[in-house]
C-alpha cells in the first residue's frame, strides 16, 4: 500500500459538527414501546461485550465475569447471552475454557492497550499471545500520536499488520475518539481503519473521557455506510464506554437501523462495549414483564 | 450465538388526547367574550388524518367583522394605546407563560386539527409561538431604544389574516408584535385550522387582557376580505398565497392602510461538491419534508453540483426510506397528513405534471392509513428550470432536483423565479457562503442548515414573496409609525 498522507485526508469527507449533533438528537425522539422495546432490550443484551480491563484483574474476577456472561439473570428464562467477554491477553485461555461451548466469543485487547505506545514488534507479539490462546476477536488501539502528527500511512500500515497477525480472529480497531479532537478526525481515522482491513471500528478504550457518544458513533456509522455503498463490504461498529442506560442503548439501535439498515442489527455487526449496561437492561426487561422496577440489589454485580 | 435476523419495527406510540378539552361548537371571540354570530352559519373542522369532525366553527358575517373591528377600535382608543408600555408587556408575558404551561394541550390540538406530526407541533410550533410572545413582550417598553430619536407611535387596529400551515405560530407572529407596539387586533385564522387560535382566545381571557384588544373571527376567504376592506382597519397583515396577496394589495390601494404580505416561495437549496454531504442530505430532508412541505420557505428546488449528484441522490433516497409517514399523533411520525383534500388534489396534480414532463419520479415504499389525506415523500430528478414543477409552488412534500456546474450558473438559476423568500447554501467553504448570499435575492438564506427560526430573526420576502418583515426588531417597524 503506497498512499501519501495527504491523499488520505483528501479522500475523507468533512463533517459538520452542528448538523451531526442535531441528527443524533433526533434519534432520541424515537419512542420505543411494548414488543419493540422488549425485542430491542434483548437485542442489546445479545450485543454486549462484557468487559473487565483493569490492572487488578485476576483469574477469579475473569471467572466471575464469564459466569455472568452465560447466566445474565437466571430469574428470567429465555434470555440471550452477551456477545463476548473482553479481557486482557493473559486471561484469554481461561476465558475461553470458562465460556466453552456457550457460543460466547472471547475478545482481547492487544497492541499495548490502552495507549498503543510501543513498537510494532511488541504489539504484534501482544496480538499473537491472545490469538495463540484462542481469542476470537482482537481489540487494537491506533497510534493516536502518529495520527495527530499526520502519519496516516503509518497508522494505516500498522492496522494492516495487526490484521494480518489476527489470522481468523476478527479485528476491532479502537480510534479513541476522545483523543482525536474533532469529528473530521473521527471520520478520517474511521476511513483509514476501514481501508486497512478493520472488521469493526470502535470508539474508545473506556479509559478516556468522553468515550462513546451518539454524534461520534453517527460519524463512524456514516463512514461504514459509505464504504458499504462503494464496495458492498460490511464493517461492524462498536461504541464503547459511557453507555450504561438501556434507553440510550435502544437509541443507538435506532441510529444503526436508520443509518445502516436492519442487516446491521445483529451482534455480528454491532456491539456495545460496556460493563454496567447489562444490569440496567435486565432491570428494564423485568420491569416490562412485571410492571414494577426491582431494586438494583436483585441484579448480580460481576 | 443467537443472532436476530427478524425485522425490528416500532410499535405505535400515540400521544394521548384524553387531556384535551374542546367545545362541540365555537363562536367568535369579540370584546373579550365568545359570542355566537348573528346570522352566520357553521362549518366543520375535521381531522385530516381520519376525516373525523373535531368541532363546528362559525362562518362569520360582515356584521360580525364590524363588531370585532368596533371592539378593537374602542379598546385601542380607551385602554391599550394609553396604557403604560410596561403594563402592556406584562400582559404579553402572561400569554407567553400560559402558552408554555398549556404547551402539551396546544400541541395535541394543533396536530389533530392540522395533520402535522406531534414531534413538530411539540418541538417547533408551540415553543416558537410562546417564544414570539416572550420576545415581543420584552420590547413593549423599549420601543424608543429600538428606534432612537424617532418617537415611534402605534397605528391603531390591525386586521390579520393567517394561513393553515403553522396556525398558532402564525397567530403569534401577528399578534405579539402588534400588541407590544400598542395596536389592537382582529385576526382571522384559516378555515381548516381555527382551533388553536380559538384556544389562544381562552389564554387571552386567562391572561385578563382588556376586552377588545384581541378579537378572533373565523370563516373562509370572504371573512378575510371583510376584514381587509373594513374602513376602520389601519393595518393589514397577511400570510398566504401570492394570488390572494395581489388581491389584497389591489383592494387597499388608495387607502391609508399599511400593509405587510408574506406570500409564496420556491426556494433554491444549493448543494456544492465541497459540502458535508451527509449533513446536507439531512438539510434537504428538513428543507422539503418538514410539515409535509406545507412551508412557504420550503427548499423545494434542489440544486446539486453535478460531480456529487449521484452520491447525494443515493443518500437522499436511503434517508427517505427511514421517514415514517402516518398518524400525526404518533410520536415517531416524521410526515403527517396533508392539511386538506383540496391541497392533496393540488399536490397530486403537480406530481402528475412532473411525470408528464418526463422527470424521474421516486417515492419510498410506505403504507399509509386508509382514511385521511396522505402523500409520501416525493422526489423528482432530471428536472429542468423550464419544468412547471421547478417553477410553481406545490406546497407539498415534492422535491424537484436540478444539477449545475458553476457558481455563476447556480446563482442565475436560483434567482430565476418570481419568488424570493428563502434559500439554502451548503458548502464547507465560508467565503463561498458569503459570495452566494450576497448575490441571491431571497429574504432568508440559510447556510449549512435549513428551516431555522428564531423570534429575534426577521423573516420576509423579495419580489412576489411579499414585503415587510416579521420577527426581530424589523417586525416592530411593521406595526409602528416611525
Amino acid at each position: 500500500m503506497n498512499i501519501s498522507n495527504s491523499s488520505f485526508r483528501a479522500n475523507s469527507p468533512t463533517v459538520d459538527q452542528v448538523g451531526v449533533v442535531e441528527r443524533a438528537k433526533r434519534f432520541q425522539t424515537r419512542s420505543i414501546k411494548k414488543a419493540a422495546k422488549m425485542a430491542g432490550l434483548k437485542m442489546v443484551l445479545n450485543m454486549i461485550d462484557l468487559t473487565t480491563l483493569e490492572g487488578m484483574d485476576t483469574e477469579g474476577k475473569v471467572k466471575q465475569l464469564c459466569y455472568k456472561a452465560r447466566h445474565l439473570h437466571d430469574a428470567v428464562p429465555d434470555l440471550p447471552t452477551v456477545a463476548a467477554v473482553c479481557v486482557y491477553p493473559p486471561f484469554v485461555g481461561l476465558a475461553k475454557s470458562e465460556v466453552a461451548d456457550s457460543g460466547i466469543k472471547v475478545a482481547s485487547v492487544a497492541t499495548a492497550f490502552p495507549s498503543g505506545n510501543s513498537s510494532l514488534e511488541i504489539k504484534l507479539d501482544d496480538v499473537k499471545m491472545a490469538v495463540d490462546q484462542g481469542a476470537d476477536e482482537i481489540d487494537m488501539v491506533i497510534s493516536r500520536g502518529r495520527f495527530h502528527k499526520g502519519d496516516y500511512g503509518f497508522v494505516h500500515d500498522e492496522i494492516a499488520s495487526v490484521k494480518e497477525a489476527c489470522g481468523a480472529a476478527r479485528l476491532k480497531v479502537i480510534l479513541e475518539t476522545g483523543e482525536l479532537g474533532t469529528l473530521d478526525k473521527v471520520r478520517l481515522a474511521s476511513d483509514i481503519a476501514i481501508l486497512a482491513g478493520a472488521d469493526f471500528i470502535k470508539t474508545s478504550t473506556g479509559k478516556i473521557k468522553p468515550a462513546a457518544t451518539l454524534p461520534v458513533t453517527l460519524v463512524m456509522l456514516e463512514a461504514i455506510r459509505d464504504h458499504y455503498f462503494n464496495t458492498g463490504v460490511m464493517v461492524g461498529m462498536k461504541p464503547a464506554g459511557g453507555i450504561s442506560k438501556a434507553k440510550l442503548a435502544l437509541h443507538y439501535l435506532i441510529m444503526v437501523k436508520e443509518t445502516l439498515g436492519e442487516q446491521w442489527l445483529t451482534n455480528q455487526w454491532f456491539r456495545f462495549g460496556a460493563s454496567s449496561l447489562a444490569n440496567d437492561v435486565l432491570m428494564q426487561i423485568v420491569k416490562q414483564q412485571t410492571g414494577a422496577y426491582q431494586s438494583a440489589d436483585y441484579f448480580s454485580l460481576d | 450465538m443467537n443472532e436476530s435476523t427478524a425485522t425490528w419495527e416500532l410499535e405505535p406510540a400515540p400521544e394521548s388526547t384524553a387531556h384535551v378539552q374542546l367545545e362541540k361548537s365555537y363562536g367568535n371571540f369579540i370584546n373579550g367574550k365568545f359570542v355566537e354570530s348573528a346570522g352566520g352559519s357553521k362549518f366543520s373542522s375535521t381531522n385530516p388524518a381520519n376525516d373525523k369532525v373535531i368541532a363546528e366553527i362559525t362562518e362569520s358575517t360582515e356584521a360580525d367583522v364590524d363588531k370585532a373591528v368596533k371592539a378593537a377600535r374602542a379598546a385601542y382608543d380607551k385602554t391599550w394605546s394609553k396604557m403604560e408600555a410596561k403594563k402592556r408587556g406584562k400582559y404579553i408575558y402572561r400569554i407567553a407563560r400560559l402558552l408554555q404551561e398549556r404547551a402539551r394541550e396546544f400541541s395535541v390540538i394543533e396536530t389533530m386539527d392540522g395533520g402535522k406530526p406531534i414531534r413538530e407541533s411539540r418541538d417547533v410550533d408551540i415553543p416558537l409561538a410562546a417564544g414570539h410572545f416572550f420576545y415581543y413582550a420584552g420590547w413593549a417598553d423599549k420601543l424608543s431604544y429600538a428606534f432612537p430619536n424617532r418617537n415611534p407611535k402605534s397605528l391603531g387596529v390591525a386586521g390579520q389574516v393567517i394561513p393553515w400551515n403553522f396556525p398558532l405560530l402564525m397567530a403569534a407572529w401577528k399578534i405579539a408584535p402588534a400588541l407590544a407596539t400598542g395596536n389592537t387586533v382582529v385576526l382571522k385564522p384559516a378555515e381548516t385550522t381555527s382551533l388553536t387560535a380559538l384556544k389562544l382566545a381562552e389564554v387571552i381571557q386567562q391572561a385578563e387582557l382588556p376586552p377588545g384588544v384581541v378579537n378572533i373571527v373565523t370563516g373562509h376567504g370572504e371573512v378575510g376580505a371583510a376584514i381587509v376592506n373594513h374602513k376602520n382597519i389601519d393595518k393589514v397583515a397577511f400570510t398566504g398565497s401570492t394570488n390572494v396577496g395581489k388581491i389584497i394589495q389591489k383592494a387597499i390601494s388608495g387607502t391609508k392602510k399599511r400593509c405587510t404580505l408574506e406570500l409564496g416561495g420556491k426556494a433554491a437549496n444549493i448543494i456544492f461538491e465541497d459540502a458535508t454531504i451527509d449533513q446536507a442530505v439531512e438539510g434537504i430532508i428538513n428543507g422539503i419534508y418538514f410539515n409535509q412541505g406545507h412551508v412557504c420557505c420550503a427548499g423545494s428546488r434542489l440544486f446539486v453540483q453535478e460531480s456529487v449528484h449521484d452520491e447525494v441522490i443515493r443518500k437522499l433516497k436511503h434517508r427517505m426510506k427511514s421517514l415514517i409517514v402516518g398518524d400525526p399523533l404518533d410520536k415517531n411520525t416524521d410526515i403527517g397528513a396533508i392539511n386538506s383534500k383540496e391541497q392533496l388534489k393540488t399536490i397530486n396534480k403537480y406530481i402528475e405534471i412532473g411525470k408528464q414532463e418526463g422527470a424521474d419520479f421516486y417515492q419510498p415504499e410506505c403504507s399509509v392509513p386508509s382514511k385521511g389525506n396522505w402523500c409520501p415523500p416525493t422526489l423528482f430528478t432530471n428536472v429542468a428550470q423550464s419544468n412547471r414543477i421547478a417553477q410553481e409552488e406545490i406546497f407539498g412534500p415534492v422535491l424537484a432536483v436540478q444539477t449545475f456546474r458553476t457558481v455563476s450558473e447556480v446563482i442565475k438559476k436560483a434567482n430565476n423565479t418570481p419568488y424570493g423568500l428563502s434559500a439554502g447554501v451548503w458548502t464547507d467553504k465560508g467565503s463561498k457562503i458569503f459570495n452566494m448570499t450576497s448575490q441571491m435575492r431571497a429574504g432568508v438564506i440559510w447556510a449549512n442548515t435549513y428551516n431555522k427560526f428564531d423570534p429575534a430573526s426577521p423573516f420576509g420576502g423579495y419580489k412576489e414573496s411579499g414585503f415587510g418583515r416579521e420577527g426581530g426588531l424589523h417586525g416592530l417597524a411593521a406595526y409602528l409609525d416611525v
